[in-house]
């Protein structure tokens, strides 16, 4: 990691330098353990805030919509896949962008650390391939593969999709993953089921939007749980509101989706809603062999036409 | 005030006598967090937890609240009236209430309760509760409450101060309400022990800190103009966390919820950090960026809060905005800025 860290702060210091850029967007260590803060750097002397761990989890694709100046961007594999997007859906310019990959190794899942001891969790530390959790009483040493975030733990483009430089060699992709394992538990159930499952995954919303906010294709200038002439969906707490919110929040990310997990990580009660985006992803990549921010040189599925689309669900 | 010994293998007696007088209400284990709510029969407040996932606002000010309904059914006597909703102000008793949530009770109050303007759901809600704290002897690192005007320990906003010490609680009765309650779940026991060393034992475990000496005599046009804000914004990403989960945010919004030919005029949490908060109906936003949001949420607790009401900072340092933050946005660096900008 401080290689990784190393090479991150060289490449955004020349960048500054240079005046290649106005400012690159990174992370910098936050005050709680397992929290990275989205920072940025103006000058060559800020790029000493600079850092990369296995807490950088959310998706800094968010920081650039609809900005004007010329950014650098720290970016692992499913940032890269958002920037892609956002070139193709016209919130920034390719041009505009100088994108520092980040071969990434994965993100830890903070939620499911922090379910896993009584007490509070005072520090969080990794040591090749390790993580070592501290708490008041007790010090656990686990393995980062059992607590990497869910999607991370069947990401097959860890790599980024497009880069000007690299800040480590490329890693050898996950080939084996069974990615869709949890997407067809639910398949299998009966609507009934379904239901009571949505049901009971949605009940601890508190509509704090930060799933929607941390996720970067939410750019509408007015989100559709926000619109008030007409209103489509109340602004209680009712359950049903509740669950259209994430219900159709989620279809507005049918082949957009990267699966990056910022979504469920920036949820302040844990909830995982990536599984609703999780089905449509696996939708778009049985139907029209699609996976979203691969190339800035194809359209999305859903804003094309091809005459061999699949179309048995015409009936 | 005294303070009454009650066995915890009495305990459920005391509550299950209770609950003929009051309504009981709260927290209780939600999946991965602590949530307060009524107590179903039998049910006892859970309290295995440092402290509970949203505050104990809601047993006041709950999230999202009918106010009025209406009919526009020409059929009916009262179409086109708005009629108030009926709702159970009968006595009620909350458990389990951490010293920095009663504490935010009354600084609520400032805006709900005051000579010139009543809120009339939020007083007679506040009324028809009586406040059992519970004592915080293990505090969170993030807890920053002895320098945000309260304590582990502290009694303000409480009926009762529950202090658990293992094999029983001790009780500091606080009130006439508190007073009234201890007698109903026949808490007699007088306990001849000073909880005063728990106290300091408990204040001394407090790592966190901020500092608000300076905020006062701070210009307000410097701090809103000082450099530091974009910065210290950039990360947000605008979502409700930290004002929903903070006990002493108090903004609402007013919603009709229409279906078909009646509905209901609903209150609902807002939050200052939504684009919509101060939207106005010509499409102007004077609050347009997250900057604009953030320094809002900043200055309204940290200096325009404390410039009115002379009364500290809108804040009891419960850190669960801290520590909920999805972006780790730390409202104790912010304060450091705020507290250490000289213009």
């Amino acid at each position: 990691m401080l290689r990784y860290i190393d090479r991150i702060r060289e490449i955004s210091e020349k960048l500054l330098k240079e005046g290649t850029v106005e400012m690159v967007i990174g992370f910098q260590k936050g005050t709680m353990p397992m929290m990275n803060r989205p920072c940025f750097a103006k000058g060559p002397e800020d790029v000493r805030n600079f850092v990369w761990d296995s807490n950088c989890g959310i998706n800094l694709t968010s920081y650039l919509t609809d900005r004007k100046e010329k950014i650098g961007i720290v970016a692992k594999g499913c940032d890269s896949r958002n920037i892609v997007t956002h070139i193709i859906e016209n919130k920034i310019k390719r041009e505009q962008i100088f994108i520092i990959g980040v071969p990434c190794k994965g993100m830890i899942d903070r939620h499911k650390i922090a379910s896993m001891f009584e007490t509070e969790i005072l520090s969080v530390a990794e040591e090749d391939g390790k993580v070592i959790v501290k708490t008041g009483e007790a010090e656990k040493t686990l393995e980062k593969a059992d607590v990497l975030q869910k999607n991370c733990a069947v990401c097959t483009h860890r790599n980024p999709s497009i880069y000007d430089e690299l800040a480590a060699d490329l890693l050898e992709e996950q080939k084996d993953a069974d990615r869709y394992a949890d997407v067809r538990e639910i398949e299998a159930m009966t609507p009934g089921e379904r239901w009571n499952y949505f049901d009971d995954l949605l009940s601890p919303c508190i509509r704090c939007y930060a799933c929607r906010n941390a996720c970067p294709l939410c750019y509408c200038p007015t989100c559709f749980v926000d619109e008030s002439r007409p209103q489509w969906v109340g602004k209680s707490t009712d359950p049903i509101d509740t669950k259209t919110f994430h219900f159709l929040r989620a279809y507005h990310c049918a082949g957009r989706c990267t699966d990056c997990g910022s979504c469920e990580r920036a949820c302040p009660v844990g909830i995982n809603m990536r599984l609703l985006t999780k089905k449509l992803e696996k939708d778009c990549y049985e139907s029209f062999g699609w996976e979203a921010g691969l190339t800035l040189d194809q359209r999305p599925p859903l804003d094309t036409y091809k005459p061999e689309d699949p179309e048995e669900f015409i009936k | 005030m005294k303070v009454i010994k009650v066995d915890k293998k009495n305990w459920a007696d005391g509550l299950g006598k209770l609950r003929g007088d009051y309504r009981l209400f709260g927290p209780a284990k939600n999946k991965d967090g602590h949530d307060f709510k009524e107590l179903d029969k039998g049910e006892l407040p859970d309290f295995n937890f440092l402290n509970t996932r949203l505050s104990a606002k809601s047993m006041i000010f709950p999230q999202s609240e009918a106010m009025f309904k209406y009919s526009l059914d020409e059929s009916e006597v009262d179409h086109h009236i708005m009629r108030e909703v009926e709702k159970d102000y009968s006595p009620r008793a909350v458990f389990g209430i951490r010293p920095c949530d009663a504490t935010a009770f009354l600084l609520v109050k400032r805006n709900f309760d005051t000579p010139e303007y009543k809120d009339p759901y939020w007083i007679r809600s506040y009324q028809a509760g009586v406040y059992v704290g519970l004592a915080c002897n293990d505090p969170c690192s993030t807890c920053f409450c002895t320098t945000a005007g309260c304590g582990p320990f502290h009694e303000e906003g409480l009926d009762v101060l529950l202090v658990d010490a293992g094999d029983h609680f001790l009780a500091k009765v606080l009130t006439e309400k508190g007073k009234e309650l201890a007698r109903a779940a026949g808490w007699t026991a007088e306990a001849d022990v000073d909880i005063g060393p728990m106290k300091q034992t408990a204040e001394s475990k407090i790592s966190s800190s901020v500092n608000t000496d300076k905020l006062r005599e701070r210009v307000t046009t410097e701090l809103y103009q000082a450099p530091f804000w974009e910065e210290a914004a950039f990360a947000c990403i605008n979502c409700g966390t930290c004002t929903y989960s903070c006990p002493t945010c108090w903004c609402f919004d007013i919603q009709d919820e229409n279906h078909k030919n009646s509905g209901i005029r609903m209150r609902n949490w807002d939050s200052c950090m939504y684009p919509l908060f101060t939207l106005h109906g010509t499409g102007h936003n004077p609050r347009e960026t997250k900057v604009h949001r953030v320094r809002q949420r900043f200055m309204h607790k940290l200096k325009y809060y404390v410039d009115k009401y002379d009364a500290g900072i809108q804040c009891v340092g419960c850190g669960r905005c801290v520590r909920l933050c999805p972006v780790n946005i730390d409202i104790r660096k912010v304060c450091e800025l705020m507290n250490s900008y000289e213009g």
